[in-house]
């Protein structure tokens, strides 16, 4: 990330942090009309804050900020030894992984599924319905029979989707 | 001792003498102007030399910079991010598309569907259209102002004492200058309004009130050294109409009288404003409501009614956002005042934020704070369109017919058009709901075909 886009992302950070106390708190991201029509806002505003914790600062903000950079070319081969970049395509996978499964055991169960489903859709499906295609897609995807979505299952059912490129976000300077 | 008497005497004479100088040229060329409406043009020749000087200071800041290597914080009008516009059901075709081999048609959901929402969402933390129209508006260039500069480590010498020059002069001579303007067409205008009051109705008072009005906004447009241009002002709204334009400060409401006479409609208020309102309204009807009475839509939308029937009144003067923008775009319009079926007349204003900018923020600044800044700024330059008159259609409703309007005004201003942009507070969850049906549609009916076979 450049010097001006940290500049940029931090004259954001200012912003939108109305207390003028540093850091973020979860009503500053509320007051985002386009988040807060977004069905899924508040479990993405909740990957902002790290466990137990009611405020985010600025470096908590651009770590998981840091998920949507676009992976470069020359960084595919560096050192594999090094500690995975954040934006890489497991770490995006992961982010993804963690809006679905709230209580954090790393499985994506039914009752979390049909969680998520049921932000997505509002009211507009019943229950019975929402239930079997939470019933299917697990079916689809759970290998090791227990019922649940584990993270390598999860990254094996997206392993042809373009993840790279629709989990970014291009900066236009 | 003695020495220092003669000279005390003569000290005070210059400033007697200086301070006379002072008035009388006040009066010459800025009230007497004022009271006829005609000018003088000093204001133009001071807009376009400070446009020059406003060129060198930008220049010498980017030479500074290149010297030292460093990269220049500029500001973008246009986001930060590269946004696609491709739409909800595009965008789920495409992941699922990319993800399995399966039919495309097919409606039904997949986990990959996630990934379109989350970013969507992290796209809005980052940058959105409508929390960024509550701060000031960025400038390409320089202005002197240090509150606009945000690259302060590459000014050389000459810049700042250029800079200095300039607080001088707006703090030392515009400011006094200025204040005792507006104090002078504010005091104009309570007593001006209030001897017009004690006459009988009729004509007389009438030509009397709309000069003694246009006088007075005439003199505080002076007082904010605001250089406006009118264009198409065969426009002008017509007794009986409804005048709507966009809002950017309460300045805006001086800028639109001091070339109309309008009645106002708002909230009384207690101190200055209270007994401005209370003069006014004794030489010529205004809508003034109590703050209690604000609350009540109904009785708003009958005491308008009312007053637009009355084709003797004035045309009313709304600004239907409810409240102040940053001057980039048109955020939606509330719908009260497109109800009441008068002919609305649309205007759209846009300052130029170079020499000033005259947004307020109202979290950020009070009105004295906002008042001060900006009489100190160099000058308050903006454009004022008058839009042939709309009605409403018989097929249209009140929210198609405000959209009609602000795209109209949004249009003619250069001003972006937001759709369903809303103000500071929580947004209405039926926009949700929107999203969420649509997202429906996606995932089911996949089921009804899965029953029958």
């Amino acid at each position: 990330v450049s010097h001006s886009q940290i500049t940029r992302l931090y004259s954001r950070f200012t912003s939108l942090d109305k207390g003028e106390n540093g850091t973020l708190s979860r009503e500053d991201f509320q007051r985002i009309p386009e988040l807060a029509i977004n069905p899924l806002g508040d479990r993405i505003i909740n990957a902002f804050f790290p466990e137990g914790e009611d405020q985010v600062n600025f470096r908590g903000f651009m770590r998981t900020l840091a998920h949507f950079r676009p992976i470069e070319d020359n960084e595919k081969n560096k050192d594999q030894n090094g500690p995975e970049p954040l934006n890489s395509r497991s770490n995006k996978l992961h982010f993804a992984f963690r809006l679905y499964d709230l209580d954090k055991d790393d499985k994506i169960s039914r009752d979390e599924l049909l969680q998520v489903l049921r932000m997505m859709v509002g009211v507009n499906i019943s229950d019975e319905q929402l239930g079997s295609i939470a019933d299917r897609t697990i079916q689809e995807a759970d290998q090791d029979g227990d019922s649940a979505i584990s993270f390598a299952e999860f990254v094996k059912v997206l392993e042809k989707v373009d993840v790279e490129q629709k989990m970014s976000i291009r900066f236009l300077h | 001792m003695f020495l220092l008497l003669p000279f005390d005497s003569l000290v005070v004479n210059l400033l007697g003498i200086s301070i006379t100088v002072l008035f009388t040229l006040l009066l010459v060329f800025i009230i007497v102007p004022a009271i006829f409406g005609v000018s003088f043009g000093i204001r133009k020749v001071y807009m376009k030399t400070l446009l020059k000087i406003f060129q060198w200071a930008t220049l010498r800041i980017e030479r500074g910079a290149k010297e030292k290597n460093h990269p220049l914080y500029k500001p973008y009008v246009n986001g930060i991010i590269a946004k696609e516009p491709t739409s909800l059901e595009e965008e789920i075709k495409e992941l699922r598309r990319s993800g399995s081999g399966k039919a495309l048609d097919a409606p039904e959901f997949e986990l990959s569907d996630i990934f379109y929402f989350c970013r969507k969402g992290v796209e809005t933390i980052m940058d959105d259209e409508v929390t960024k129209r509550f701060s000031a508006e960025e400038l390409e260039s320089w202005n002197l102002l240090s509150r606009t500069n945000y690259n302060f480590q590459y000014i050389s010498l000459r810049l700042t004492v250029l800079w200095g020059l300039g607080v001088l002069i707006r703090y030392c001579f515009l400011l006094p200058l200025r204040i005792a303007l507006a104090f002078t067409g504010i005091s104009l205008l309570v007593t001006g309004t209030t001897v017009v009051g004690y006459l009988p109705n009729g004509r007389c008072k009438e030509f009397l009130s709309k000069h003694v009005h246009l006088m007075c906004y005439r003199i505080c447009v002076r007082a904010l050294t605001a250089i406006i241009t009118y264009h198409d002002r065969e426009n002008r709204p017509r007794n009986g109409g409804i005048c709507v334009a966009n809002h950017t400060s309460p300045i805006d409401v001086i800028i639109l009288a001091s070339d109309g006479y309008y009645a106002m409609v708002g909230q009384i208020h207690g101190g200055l404003m209270g007994v401005i309102q209370r003069a006014m309204v004794k030489a010529c009807p205004h809508v003034w409501f109590e703050r209690s009475e604000v609350r009540d839509r109904h009785l708003v939308a009958r005491r308008l009614t009312e007053h637009v029937q009355d084709k003797s009144k004035l045309p009313i003067l709304i600004f239907p956002e409810g409240t102040c923008i940053n001057n980039t775009s048109v955020m939606m319009f509330k719908k009260g005042s497109f109800e009441i079926g008068a002919t609305v007349y649309p205007v759209a204003i846009k300052y130029d934020p170079q020499f000033g900018d005259a947004f307020w923020n109202s979290s950020k600044y009070g009105m004295v704070t906002y008042l001060l800044r900006m009489m100190t700024s160099w000058a308050i330059v903006c454009s004022v369109w008058y839009l042939p008159p709309m009605t409403r259609q018989p097929e249209e409703d009140a929210v198609q017919f405000a959209n009609r309007v602000k795209s109209a005004i949004a249009r003619q201003g250069g001003l972006v058009d937001l759709d369903g942009g809303l103000k500071r507070e929580k947004v209405k969850d039926t926009f949700k709901e929107e999203q969420q049906k649509l997202y429906s549609k996606m995932i089911v009916g996949n089921h009804e075909d899965r029953s029958r076979s």
